[in-house]
């Protein structure tokens, strides 16, 4: 830790890093999902991603980093970074979207001399990836963005809980955080200001619950993560009752360039009520996949089509599934839908922490409703009866309904127990489960209906429903389908036309994707 | 109580050590039982019942405290798994990407099913939650290393390799 017994001198030392930190080349994952910003992004989380050796905080310090905690502690009272955060607009991006300004302030009312700041980065949302790349490419914005929340409410000790399904993002953030304190930016006294804060990295184990802010607490004091009723919010009764602002990875990251660039230029981008951009991580059946950040406002077709850049393969656009597990799946009439937290909210589906999950025509949304609702059930916590025992009763429907079984009435039996669950349940994960179910009734209805009386899946995709067969004409006899077989349910010799066993055939598909002579067919009726 | 401590891993001076270590070092800490079972679990591999009544008795709480930590979160185990860890990412991306073709093919080079370790302790199937990497979608993690974008042959050759 340098011996500086003035703020001054870190501004001096900032100069001097800024200066002679040459930024080496960038630090990639040997994945290498990298691509350049695409025109209609703006990177403001983003900022550093694949730019600055993470594991350096010379070279973040280079990009302005720290510089905004330095203007906080010297030059802004706790009260005033309050108000710069409430004016900027900036809400929550763990997906509820609670204003972070009035959060702040909420905290820093709570009478109490302890105080926790909590950094959710329990990112459990399938298909969503961008809290992990913040983290692994840019901890340093994180730890900034907890510390100067930490100055305006008066913490002294910070949680960073990360799912164990990240390894490489807790060990980054812990060479921060020790590369931090080296520097005094954390710890006693930061920034020779007198102000003492620490943050210490506390690990999940492979709850998805456990992203819900209750039950985040509960698991780090220990326990199982149930979550418990609110109120008491966490702002006035938190971790060991204490009270505790709690805010996504995304959240924090946002307010060291909010501080720098001021209120009103975070303001100027966005939607009246949504300010400011959004990451998403953009996966399926797109072209480009991967972390984009756009401004709030931007349409879905915009995401999808230029800056995903369409549908792969020439197929069909069906759907985008945005919100994770609890989100809703929207079709093409949609694509037209602002991405604002109110705009999708009306749509059916939620902004969510920002998974975005595009599906072409190939896909069963009956399927993928029994896919979300299979998760769901698996993952809650069973506290409360409405989510353990609706999810459950949902999921039965819906796997009878794939099967080829369903029955008449189950579409109405769905649509009452989502309502009832949705109405009856303690925390966010039950109150959201019917989601994937209501939006593909919404939308996909028919698809439903083909599913229960015409027991055909018109993507041709579940299981129990689609026969597989050898168009005999078209079958060279090369063999890649029946070697590729995992249950060997393909005969013929070579150069001779394949058949299919439908006795033994498993439907997996495989066959299907590798025969490169379209010889093997879907069907189903 | 004392015969517990003759089933492994206690019975094991090096991962006894190890143990006692963890809870010497963790003890103290704020919300010291997640950590020091999250510890435990990456370090020994699993945490067993007598390990589990070995950190209840350290730490002075009932072992239905601690069982009940490690029944609710689904990164503890309590059996030994085999030497390598296959883990099938199904996560959304990955399950439309065809994650469930690679359980088949898994079953059949293995011939074991999910959850089993092959007779030889060699390779443990396993699916798993998101792990973030969509973009690569289907996605196998071997212990820590990921493997992106396979296809039923590519994943073929990737158990092959491990099994070597």
């Amino acid at each position: 830790m340098p011996n500086f017994n003035h703020p001054d001198m870190y501004q001096a030392l900032f100069s001097d890093i800024k200066t002679n930190t040459p930024i080496k080349s960038p630090v990639y994952e040997k994945s290498g999902e990298i691509a350049a910003p695409t025109p209609k992004e703006i990177r403001v989380v983003l900022r550093n991603y694949g730019k600055i050796d993470p594991e350096n905080i010379n070279e973040y310090i280079s990009q302005d980093g720290y510089q905004a905690l330095l203007t906080c502690l010297t030059s802004y009272s706790p009260e005033q970074v309050i108000q710069v955060i409430t004016d900027s607009g900036l809400r929550g991006r763990g997906g509820a979207g609670f204003p972070a300004g009035k959060k702040w302030q909420f905290t820093k009312n709570s009478p109490g001399e302890i105080k926790f700041v909590v950094c959710n980065a329990d990112e459990g949302d399938p298909g969503a990836f961008m809290n992990r790349r913040v983290l692994e490419d840019d901890p340093h914005a994180v730890i900034e963005g907890m510390v100067i929340a930490a100055y305006a409410i008066g913490a002294t000790q910070g949680y960073v809980y990360c799912r164990a399904e990240y390894p490489q993002a807790v060990r980054r953030m812990n060479i921060a955080l020790k590369q931090a304190r080296e520097l005094g930016l954390l710890g006693k006294n930061i920034m020779a200001t007198g102000f003492d804060f620490d943050i210490e990295v506390r690990m999940g184990a492979g709850a998805f619950v456990c992203g819900e802010e209750t039950a985040l607490m509960a698991s780090i004091e220990g326990h199982r993560g149930e979550p418990r009723p609110r109120p008491p919010f966490p702002a006035v009764s938190g971790l060991w009752g204490k009270p505790t602002n709690i805010n996504n990875v995304e959240t924090f990251a946002n307010v060291p360039q909010i501080i720098l660039k001021g209120a009103e230029w975070f303001a100027s981008m966005g939607t009246e009520k949504s300010k400011g951009t959004k990451t998403f991580a953009l996966a399926g059946d797109v072209n480009h996949t991967g972390l984009i950040e756009v401004p709030l406002g931007i349409s879905l077709r915009e995401i999808v089509y230029d800056v995903g850049g369409g549908i792969k393969n020439n197929k069909g656009f069906k759907a985008v599934q945005t919100g994770g597990p609890m989100g809703g799946c929207l079709p093409e009439d949609y694509l037209d839908t602002p991405v604002d937290y109110e705009a999708l909210a009306a749509a059916g589906s939620i902004m969510g922490s920002g998974g975005m999950i595009v599906m072409d025509e190939d896909t069963c949304m009956v399927d993928i409703a029994r896919f979300f609702m299979d998760f769901i059930q698996d993952e809650s916590c069973g506290k409360c009866t409405p989510c353990r025992v609706g999810t459950h009763s949902m999921l039965e429907i819906l796997t009878r309904i794939c099967e080829g079984k369903g029955k008449d009435g189950d579409i109405e039996e769905l649509e009452h127990l989502s309502k009832v669950t949705r109405i009856n349940s303690l925390c966010g994960l039950g109150q959201g489960a019917p989601n994937p179910v209501e939006s593909t009734l919404k939308h996909f209805r028919e698809e439903y209906e083909a599913h229960i009386y015409e027991k055909r899946c018109p993507a041709k995709v579940c299981r129990d429903l689609v026969q597989f067969s050898i168009i005999e004409d078209d079958c060279t006899g090369c063999m890649v389908c029946a070697r590729n077989c995992p249950v060997e349910a393909i005969e013929g010799e070579k150069k001779q036309p394949h058949s299919i066993d439908p006795e033994v055939c498993i439907k997996c598909g495989i066959c299907y994707n590798v025969c490169l002579f379209e010889a093997v067919v879907r069907q189903s009726e | 109580m004392k015969n517990l401590y003759n089933k492994p891993p206690l019975n094991n001076p090096e991962k006894k050590l190890i143990i006692d270590q963890i809870l010497e070092e963790n003890k103290d800490l704020p919300g010291a039982t997640m950590v020091i079972l999250n510890l435990i679990q990456e370090k020994i591999g699993y945490v067993s019942k007598p390990v589990q009544n070995y950190v209840a008795e350290f730490l002075d709480v009932p072992i239905s405290v601690i069982h009940g930590v490690i029944s609710f979160y689904s990164f503890f185990t309590m059996d030994q798994r085999g030497e390598k860890n296959v883990k099938l990412c199904m996560g959304t991306a990955c399950y439309v990407g065809g994650t469930p073709q690679l359980i088949d093919k898994a079953k059949q080079e293995l011939n074991i099913t999910l959850n089993e370790t092959t007779p030889d302790g060699k390779i443990t199937l396993e699916i798993c939650r998101c792990v973030g990497a969509c973009s690569q979608a289907p996605v196998v993690v071997v212990d820590d290393e990921l493997h992106g974008n396979l296809t039923p042959q590519k994943f073929t050759k990737l158990l092959k390799n491990i099994q070597k």
